[in-house]
């Protein structure tokens, strides 16, 4: 028997290292007679910290919530007397759990090791058959059959974009240069993704099996990772990774006693999300400002040093070696026509279980939401997700019945993107949404197209006036205007697709726009400036809303219901805030 | 201060020359805290790349600063799960708790508050990371009372950092 606990960046946030360290501290005295060891994360982000109990005959318990004041309960009673505790219990591997709708509906492919090993030791991923991928290739396989399987897959990019993968290697196969060079891109900037963290945290070799394999196929002996400055934890943990597999022969020199030789070197990154873009992540490696720059030629011909180099995702390096052990029709045989295998979603919003759900393509959004995250929390409607982040759009709860493919999503004005799914409930405004993602772009532009700097900038302007109640006839006419010229008028990415949040918005919730400009209402009562404040009989006098409002809109004898006077009131929300009975109501 | 700590540039070459002024910046900063006027100099004698690129460089992306910080950074994340779930409340509840705005630095030096595009912790939102260690399914209480916590941690601790390593 083991015990694990799950330490990725949000177990830890939840408190899963205080559960640790006095699990330690117990095996450590002699208190505890099984090895409690580190995981990553299964995915099941909102039950953290999550514990698991693992038999010697392979059953395994997951406990959900598991802070270190239960560690008591669980080690006397399951550990010690051999009782499950069912009230605790989130998932097993013989179909019991609260849970089991959440992890037994998903098809694990790129999270396949993720809270099953220990992310720091090399030993448990060679365990669970590590780096025989790469072995199968250099013993078995040349680089034309090896990009062969990875073309016939069907793997696409899964950092948005959805290039075929094995296209891209061929690409960069059959380019001329003195070196070649892998990136894996792992600057994942969009707000609300997090598999990219999730898998480099919990499952760190599989990724650089990947990138060995990519570097097999296109004839590179040189690879970088660029990491978000931003995951410490995936940093440490990668930096560990790459020094095991060093020591062991997996990467360096006369890799498995072959010819083959191929470096990994960590990047970090500094803070750019237009970094992403490809080519401005070459720029910034480079040590450049991470400015994109005009393609063709496409890195595959002219990248990194102007030699030919094949930028691919985090996700896409993990599902690597899976496809090349189990072959691409295991692969191709799940997904639809143009989609194939799974894709990785990071849930997040206003949806029950958060966290992250791999499905196979072609399920619906319906499915992922409902079925696999249990619906909307506090039992409000479901109103859209957003997907694809800054360069995605928000899709309406009457489309969640669109499959997840990349050309169904595409057809929405949404992208697949990198896989966050956030989502939306009927108190979420979605003009401030599309506000909110023009704030990120218009911040986030590299300034180098006067469509992008200037154009997010005006949006953005017309967006707050909007929100603030100050929104004038034809700004949704200009809104329209200003989103084509800055799709059309922009290099790259960032630019392209700035304006879908503002047109799916448009698109689907165009009476939200009117409502804030027409009846300076916000529909959602979201947007404080088109709140009306009114004190409800609720309210007992009890005085503190009044003492609270910096404008002294409040009057009222003590013990008797209050008034606000609307001439005074500045929407500044503070009496709601402060009201402990509920009696301020706003419309 | 010990300004005259030599850079080794070496370490840091991977291939090609330019390629290490972006990890040279990141050591800088993790060492002093922020980029000073004299660093940059510094660079640039060491390396030849010419001043304004190493400033259009350590101006063009967010990690670095060119002014001192306190001791410890407080990142309110505003990604899109903790703008839904009101993370603006958290960024003012940590103004009026520190008595800054957001950008500034305490006068203790203690702490500098900051804005984060995402931490990629959505499912716990929102979020605040200081320094390294993320706080998860906060509220504007819960904010408060970290706050309160490393402010009483920070009274019994040395001081604050001027830029040794």
């Amino acid at each position: 028997m083991k015990i694990l606990v799950g330490l990725g960046t949000c177990g830890i946030a939840a408190g899963a290292e205080e559960t640790y360290r006095a699990l330690r501290e117990k095996f450590e005295s002699g208190a505890l007679p099984h090895p409690v060891e580190k995981t990553g994360c299964i995915g099941m982000c909102y039950r953290e910290p999550l514990v698991e109990v693992r038999a010697d005959d392979g059953a395994r318990y997951h406990y959900g919530n598991l802070t270190r004041d239960k560690i008591d309960r669980l080690l006397s009673e399951h550990v010690a007397g051999g009782k499950v505790i069912d009230e605790w219990l989130v998932w097993t591997n013989n179909g019991a759990g609260s849970e089991k709708a959440f992890l037994d509906r998903q098809n694990r492919i790129v999270l396949r090791n993720c809270g099953n090993i220990n992310p720091e030791s090399i030993e448990d991923y060679l365990g669970i058959g590590g780096y025989k991928a790469l072995e199968k290739v250099l013993r078995e396989s040349d680089p034309e059959g090896l990009i062969g399987v990875i073309v016939e897959s069907g793997l696409r990019g899964r950092g948005g974009a959805g290039f075929l993968t094995g296209m891209k290697w061929r690409f960069t196969r059959m380019a001329q240069g003195e070196h070649k060079y892998i990136i894996c891109n792992a600057d994942e900037g969009d707000p609300g993704a997090f598999m990219d963290r999730s898998v480099l945290e919990s499952d760190p070799h599989s990724v650089l099996e990947g990138m060995a394999i990519a570097g097999f196929a296109i004839g590179s002996d040189h690879g970088y990772i660029y990491v978000r400055a931003e995951y410490p934890r995936a940093i440490e943990r990668l930096n560990i990774a790459i020094a095991q597999a060093e020591e062991r022969g997996f990467l360096g020199e006369k890799i498995l006693g072959t010819a083959f030789r191929f470096r990994v070197r960590l990047k970090e990154g500094a803070g750019a999300f237009v970094c992403g873009e490809e080519t401005a992540l070459i720029a910034s490696i480079e040590g450049k400002r991470g400015m994109p720059r005009i393609r063709p030629p496409f890195p595959a011909t002219k990248g990194l040093w102007g030699c030919p180099t094949s930028i691919n995702n985090v996700e896409t390096f993990a599902n690597v070696p899976w496809i090349v052990l189990s072959g691409a029709k295991a692969f191709n045989s799940l997904g639809t026509q143009n989609s194939k295998g799974t894709k990785v979603f990071a849930m997040a919003g206003k949806v029950k279980r958060g966290g992250l759900v791999e499905v196979p393509m072609g399920i619906s959004i319906q499915e992922i939401v409902e079925d696999i995250c249990g619906g909307i929390k506090e039992g409000r409607k479901f109103k859209a997700v957003q997907m694809g982040g800054p360069s995605g759009g928000c899709i309406p709860a009457e489309l969640q019945n669109t499959v997840i493919d990349y050309e169904s999503i595409n057809k929405t004005g949404a992208i697949m993107g990198s896989g966050g799914l956030v989502v939306m409930d009927e108190t979420t405004c979605m003009v401030d949404v599309a506000r909110f993602f023009l704030d990120f772009t218009q911040r986030e532009s590299c300034g180098k197209c006067t469509f992008c700097r200037v154009g997010t900038k005006r949006m953005l302007e017309i967006l707050t006036r909007i929100t603030e109640g100050e929104g004038r006839d034809g700004d949704i006419e200009l809104l329209e205007q200003l989103a084509v010229l800055v799709k059309n008028n922009s290099l790259c990415g960032l630019g392209q697709t700035a304006p879908n949040p503002v047109l799916t918005t448009l698109k689907y919730f165009r009476a939200e726009y009117e409502a804030h400009i027409i009846n300076r209402k916000c529909p959602a009562h979201h947007c404080q400036k088109l709140l009306t404040y009114t004190i409800a009989e609720a309210c007992n006098g009890c005085g503190v809303c009044g003492r609270a409002c910096p404008a002294q809109a409040i009057a009222g004898e003590k013990k008797q219901m209050h008034v606000i006077d609307h001439s005074k009131c500045i929407q500044c929300d503070e009496c709601y805030k402060t009201c402990r009975f509920h009696a301020i109501v706003r419309t | 201060m010990n300004h005259h700590r030599k850079l080794d540039f070496r370490n840091l070459h991977y291939a090609g020359e330019e390629g290490t002024l972006i990890p040279a910046l990141q050591k800088v900063q993790e060492t002093e805290g922020y980029i000073s006027r004299e660093k940059i100099l510094e660079i640039h004698s060491k390396s030849g790349v010419p001043v304004p690129q190493i400033y259009g460089v350590a101006t063009f992306y967010a990690q670095f600063r060119l002014h001192p910080v306190g001791r410890h950074i407080i990142k309110v994340c505003h990604g899109t799960a903790c703008h839904v779930a009101a993370a603006k409340g958290i960024s003012e509840a940590l103004e009026s708790a520190l008595e800054i705005r957001t950008g500034e630095t305490t006068k203790d030096k203690l702490f500098t508050l900051d804005t984060v595009s995402c931490l990629g912790c959505c499912s716990l939102a929102p979020v605040v990371m200081i320094d390294t260690a993320t706080y998860g399914n906060l509220d504007p209480a819960a904010a408060r009372k970290i706050i309160r916590q490393r402010q009483k941690a920070a009274a019994g601790a040395p001081a604050p950092r001027t830029g040794q390593s």
